[in-house]
């Protein structure tokens, strides 16, 4: 167990000024719906508890996260794409099935512990799949695509598991 | 142990400890034998897996310190005084013993020598582990990529591979820079601050050559490094990063 919010990420932390941030979740047929911050910030948040499992063996209990749920993102849409890749500044991605980001299991979070997120733990925004390896809960999210099918991301192309289950240890591929 | 030849899996196996060496009064080498291993590629690191009698069983990450062709795999571990793997490992070991460990894991912190250069690397603390795999895996190919490394460590008593770096020194292709920063012993000729924009600016190359840089090291050390190299003009995409972020409570 941690106190601390140990990183685990590949490059410079990206420092994208909320004038220029928006958040796009783009169908599987080429249609998309787009909010700048400010129209991101009017959706109906809600805050939550939640304990986080990092892959790098820690483990956080009872932390306190302010988001969007995900179901409240992809309201407007109507797809029959089984899986996601979120996407992240920086060129990051990863990939999840979409029954693991809806009724209510996740969410985009822009507040951390009643503050605002911040950019070192991936703010403004990233994802949050607290029931996933933390590596799922993609910093610096800036959309969400919509697929048929299911392509590995950043992480999960470099030999981390597909899915990432904590209880289930799937840390790395074959687990 | 049981192996099944699933491609892609990372099964544990059983190694056995080789020679080991002291680096400095808190770290130490371990080369290890290992039955079934395809090798690595410089920067990455294993899994250690050790079993308690209870059946209580701790993991930690470590990086791997030797190059690829050096033909026997070497890590690099430093006490964490509180912490539950490293000290059985630096204190308690024995050559002969058996360590369970998994690997190698990573593909994204890695150098290779068709990757090519200009590199900095640059490293804090035990952070300069991956990149003495590197510097050696540079060295042992005869690599041409011109190369400059900056370590930072608290003091010169615990500077990791002092003599080795200290002879590579003399080598052309290689322009190693050490600083301190919480001592400064007499005759030391090194730097003798923290990492800032002035140092990383005054040792590293310039933007324009687009150089390939490493940061290993503690989470606050990367992200200050990393944060100042996008200040000086580096693109974010020539910049990896590999953070030792604290685990349990240390």
């Amino acid at each position: 167990m941690t106190d601390d919010f140990p990183v685990l990420s590949a490059g410079p932390t990206p420092h994208t000024p909320l004038t220029d941030w928006d958040f796009t979740v783009r169908g599987a047929t080429g249609e998309r719906v787009t909010w700048t911050w400010a129209e991101f910030r009017l959706l109906p948040s809600e805050s939550v508890t939640r304990d986080i499992h990092c892959v790098t063996k820690w483990s956080k209990l009872d932390t306190l996260w302010t988001g969007v749920s995900v179901d409240v993102l992809l309201d407007r849409l109507e797809t029959t794409a089984a899986y996601v890749s979120a996407f992240s500044d920086g060129g990051y991605t990863t990939n999840l099935p979409l029954a693991d980001l809806t009724g209510g299991k996740a969410w985009v979070a822009f507040g951390y512990g009643g503050d605002p997120l911040d950019p070192e733990h991936g703010g403004p925004a990233r994802l949050l799949v607290p029931h996933l390896y933390f590596w799922k809960s993609a910093k610096w999210v800036r959309g969400l695509e919509l697929r048929d099918r299911d392509e590995p991301g950043f992480w999960e192309s470099y030999g981390y598991h597909n899915r990432g289950d904590p209880w289930r240890e799937q840390r790395y591929q074959g687990d | 142990m049981a192996r099944t030849a699933i491609p892609g899996r990372l099964n544990w196996q059983s190694a056995r400890v080789g020679e080991l060496i002291d680096e400095t009064a808190r770290a130490r080498s371990i080369a290890l034998e290992l039955p079934d291993w395809t090798g690595h590629r410089a920067g990455q690191h294993v899994d250690v897996r050790l079993t308690a009698e209870d059946g209580y069983q701790a993991q930690r990450s470590y990086s791997i310190a030797s190059a690829p062709a050096d033909g026997r795999l070497v890590l690099t571990i430093e006490r964490l005084d509180d912490g539950e793997v490293s000290p059985y490992l630096t204190d308690e070991l024995r050559a002969g013993d058996e360590l369970e460990l998994r690997g190698p894991i990573g593909g994204y912190f890695v150098w290779e020598q068709s990757m090519g250069g200009p590199l900095f690397l640059i490293g804090g603390g035990s952070g300069i582990v991956p990149l003495q795999s590197m510097l050696r895996h540079h060295r042992a190919t005869g690599s041409d990529a011109p190369l400059r490394l900056l370590y930072s460590a608290r003091s010169r008593a615990d500077m990791l591979y002092r003599d080795e770096l200290a002879r590579l020194t003399d080598e052309d292709e290689v322009d190693i820079s050490l600083t301190l920063t919480r001592e400064s012993p007499d005759g030391w000729e090194g730097y003798r601050r923290r990492i800032d924009a002035d140092l990383l600016d005054a040792v590293g190359w310039r933007p324009q050559t687009r150089p390939l840089i490493y940061i290993c090291g503690p989470n606050g050390f990367v992200e200050t490094a990393a944060n100042i190299l996008v200040d000086l003009g580096h693109p974010p995409d020539r910049i990896r990063t590999e953070r030792f972020g604290p685990t349990g409570t240390a």
